[in-house]
């Protein structure tokens, strides 16, 4: 991006300030971890300020000031607290000489607008910060759980080894734990067998119903496309109370072919929308093509629209199959002790032993869907390339 | 097209893998239901390992007794019962014993003697709470506490009551999310004599005073609803002292080397033990009988304490109680029946509380949101 705006000095009045406001703001959060918030805030203000006005006019040089901000608060910290605390006070040094001299030279300035005022700017970058403050809301409990899985204890616990970054506060014992224990393996073997097949049935049924649903002449097509994904509508509780006793009438209750159908259900409506989609681009002028040409409904069906639609049925099974697995409401109902899959073994793990293994297990589970959900993107993107070189 | 015939492969292999596993009910199966964790771990090793080696029956793990009552009403309306055998504490049996749930036993015509002759009811005298109700162990629910967060020259705590010293010992508490255990314990420290508890409890007045002791320590409290939360809390250093299962605190201190110590006095006594529920057909009842038969005799009782320090429900399996299984420490000192670890022992009223629970319930929730 090439720069808006020329860009000059600020005046000490103006870069000073801001950076003690930053300032005080880390020293709250150092000062709170101390016990004390208030002397934080004021020594963080004061410090940072001094420090800011040191760097800006006593030296010149901006390249060696910054690494040597850094060095000394890496330092501060170790003294302070370790290494941990050394490593986060060599971050703070980083991005207080970057801060500082970002203002002091007016950079900030650089990539907006020329004719922006000077509330219009701070806007410009609050609005970056608390975009950044929620993608950290949302992604901080996840990121926990990977360290704390490599726990050398049996507590969630950060150990004061292991914020030393001692060897021995760690172990990959949990990791160990999960793949040699027979309740998780057992677990993992019932969601294993449990996922593809509900993901096949949830496929096969809800591409059919989406192919059906978008042909024109279907008498009642909103009612009926209300009622199949009315699964992810109703609360799961309630879901899965109905299909508890719905099942144990019929002898589905406790079986595999019962979990297997109650998580079919369940995934049917990510199938429908997204197959629904994924036709709403689909030119129905090639079915009749193919048809011209002899081809049968089904041959049509399997040379012509699925090779088309298949992004969306691949994406609408990867939702079905996470679905699946996930799934710990429906599952406690409907299965029985035999049918326990892994998100029941980390409830039950939960409630009765506050165990790592579960952390460990759910930090497989994340990376799986994190490369399930590449598979999706990829699978977009590739649709929008089918899409846009299909005749319009 | 390769794609499509990929897709039909698999789909054509998860399909076999998945009628593979269309099982019916196996005729030699028979589902447990326990507590999980520890707990199930003991029973595992102490009941069902032999049993399963020694009968070829296999014995299929749920870990529901926290919802035992809820899930039997349901599946006793649905008129399925899945569940052969059933883990759930004293009050929890007198309850389903009342609603028809559980089945009532002749103690002494399905458990076996104690090695001497003594028939089963005597073995296991008082501890047999209810008709339904075939006991197994006799846990504490009582009070860990950090022994690095304990203030400089204060005596460490070794009471229940020192819960509520907030000034001497200040710090954050954990005290179980029901009302059994905290409303006897609040009266018993707030003065009232322990015969006299349970009739104290009885009035409107006398549960006003349980809750004014509680409102002292409220703000301070972490309310837990699972065993496993206090030993967290107190690894964490979150809590300066909590109560939960003494089991617990046990694995807490002896199997994971934590700095936590125990308040013994006025331990609350209680019982768990197996309940049958009622409507198993023929074979699944004989099945369970010959089970019970086996894993509640004065051995495999004792052979439990190897593995978690809860007492054996027998009086003659006392003396069987040997060492740990692993660590090889002795286990009668941490057993809470052990006369050196408490003075003084408080003995759960299930009775009182079977009937009393609900309303009691409802209060200390409601007291709780306030």
């Amino acid at each position: 991006m090439a720069a808006l705006t020329p860009i000059s000095r600020t005046p000490v009045s103006f870069y000073v300030p801001m950076v003690a406001a930053a300032g005080a703001f880390a020293g709250l959060l150092v000062g709170t971890a101390q016990g004390s918030s208030f002397i934080g805030i004021v020594v963080g203000a004061l410090l940072m300020g001094a420090l800011a006005f040191a760097m800006t006019q006593l030296v010149t040089a901006e390249k060696p000031v910054r690494w040597a901000l850094t060095l000394l608060l890496a330092v501060a910290g170790f003294a302070m607290a370790g290494l941990a605390a050394g490593i986060i006070g060599a971050l703070f040094g980083w991005f207080f000489g970057w801060f500082t001299f970002w203002l002091f030279e007016g950079r900030y300035r650089a990539y907006v607008a020329p004719y922006l005022t000077a509330g219009q700017v701070l806007w410009h970058y609050t609005f970056r910060v608390i975009c950044g403050a929620i993608l950290v809301f949302l992604i901080t409990p996840i990121l926990v759980v990977m360290p704390l899985s490599f726990n050398a204890q049996d507590f969630f616990t950060f150990t004061p080894e292991m914020l030393r970054f001692d060897p021995a506060g760690y172990s990959l014992k949990h990791y160990e734990d999960f793949f040699t224990n027979s309740d998780w393996q057992g677990a993992l073997a019932n969601s294993v067998k449990i996922a593809p097949m509900a993901t096949l049935l949830s496929v096969s049924f809800g591409t059919l119903a989406a192919i059906g649903l978008s042909q024109q002449h279907v008498p009642f097509r909103r009612a009926i496309m209300a009622i199949l994904i009315s699964p992810m509508i109703v609360p799961l509780i309630i879901s899965a109370a109905g299909m508890y006793f719905f099942y144990s009438r019929i002898g589905l209750q406790g079986t595999y072919m019962g979990v297997v159908l109650a998580h079919a259900a369940l995934g049917i409506p990510f199938v429908i929308i997204t197959v629904t989609a994924t036709l709403v681009g689909f030119d129905n002028s090639l079915t009749r093509a193919a048809a011209n040409m002899g081809a049968g409904p089904v041959t049509t069906f399997f040379r012509v629209q699925m090779p088309l639609i298949l992004p969306g049925v691949i994406s609408g099974g990867l939702f079905a199959f996470i679905t699946s697995f996930d799934e710990v409401v429906v599952v406690l109902f409907v299965g029985s002790a035999g049918q326990k899959t892994l998100p029941w073994q980390m409830f039950t793990g939960l409630r009765e032993q506050i165990s790592p293994t579960i952390l460990a297990v759910a930090t497989i589970l994340v990376i799986i869907s994190i490369a399930l959900l590449t598979v999706v993107e990829l699978l977009r993107r590739r649709s929008e390339r089918l899409r846009g070189m299909s005749p319009a | 097209m390769k794609l499509t015939k990929t897709l039909l492969a698999s789909t054509a292999l998860t399909v076999a893998a998945g009628m593979a596993n269309a099982d019916g009910h196996m005729a030699n199966e028979m589902t447990i239901v326990s507590w999980g964790g520890a707990y199930s771990n003991s029973q595992q090793k102490a009941y069902h390992d032999p049993y399963m080696a020694a009968t070829g029956i296999s014995i299929i793990n749920d870990e529901s007794s926290p919802e035992a009552v809820a899930k039997l009403r349901a599946m006793n309306e649905a008129g399925n019962i899945t569940w052969d055998l059933v883990d759930v504490e004293a009050a929890d049996a007198i309850r389903l014993c009342d609603e028809g749930l559980a089945m009532e036993i002749d103690h002494d015509e399905v458990l076996a003697p104690a090695p001497d002759g003594t028939p089963a009811s005597d073995d296991f005298g008082d501890t047999i709470a209810s008709d339904c109700f075939i006991p197994q162990i006799v846990f504490s629910t009582t009070f860990g506490y950090r022994t690095d967060m304990v203030p400089e020259g204060a005596e460490p705590p070794t009471s229940a009551c020192d819960v509520f010293e907030i000034e001497k010992y200040p710090g954050k508490r954990a005290l179980n999310k029901r009302p059994i255990a905290n409303m006897e314990w609040a009266l018993l420290c707030d003065g009232v004599a322990y015969e006299d508890v349970y009739d104290v409890l009885e009035t409107e007045e006398g549960q006003a005073r349980a809750f004014a002791k509680l409102d002292t320590i409220k703000d301070q409290t972490i309310w837990w609803s699972a065993g496993a939360e206090t030993p967290q809390l107190l690894a964490d250093g979150e809590i300066f002292m909590g109560s939960t299962f003494n089991g617990r605190l046990f694995s807490v201190i002896a199997e994971q080397g934590q700095p936590v110590g125990m308040a013994w006095d006025w331990q609350m006594f209680d019982l768990d033990g197996w309940i049958v529920p009622t409507g198993l057909s023929d074979d699944r009842l004989a099945r369970v009988m010959d089970y019970l038969k086996v894993s509640t005799d004065t051995q495999r009782l004792a052979d439990q304490a190897k593995y978690i320090s809860y007492g054996p429900a027998r009086a003659s399996s006392a003396p069987l109680v040997g060492q740990h299984a692993e660590l090889g420490i002795d286990m009668a000192p941490h057993m809470p029946t052990d006369p050196n670890n408490a003075e003084n022992t408080f003995v759960n009223n299930y009775e009182w509380w079977a009937d009393y629970r609900d309303d009691l319930d409802a209060k200390f929730q409601a007291w709780l949101t306030q």
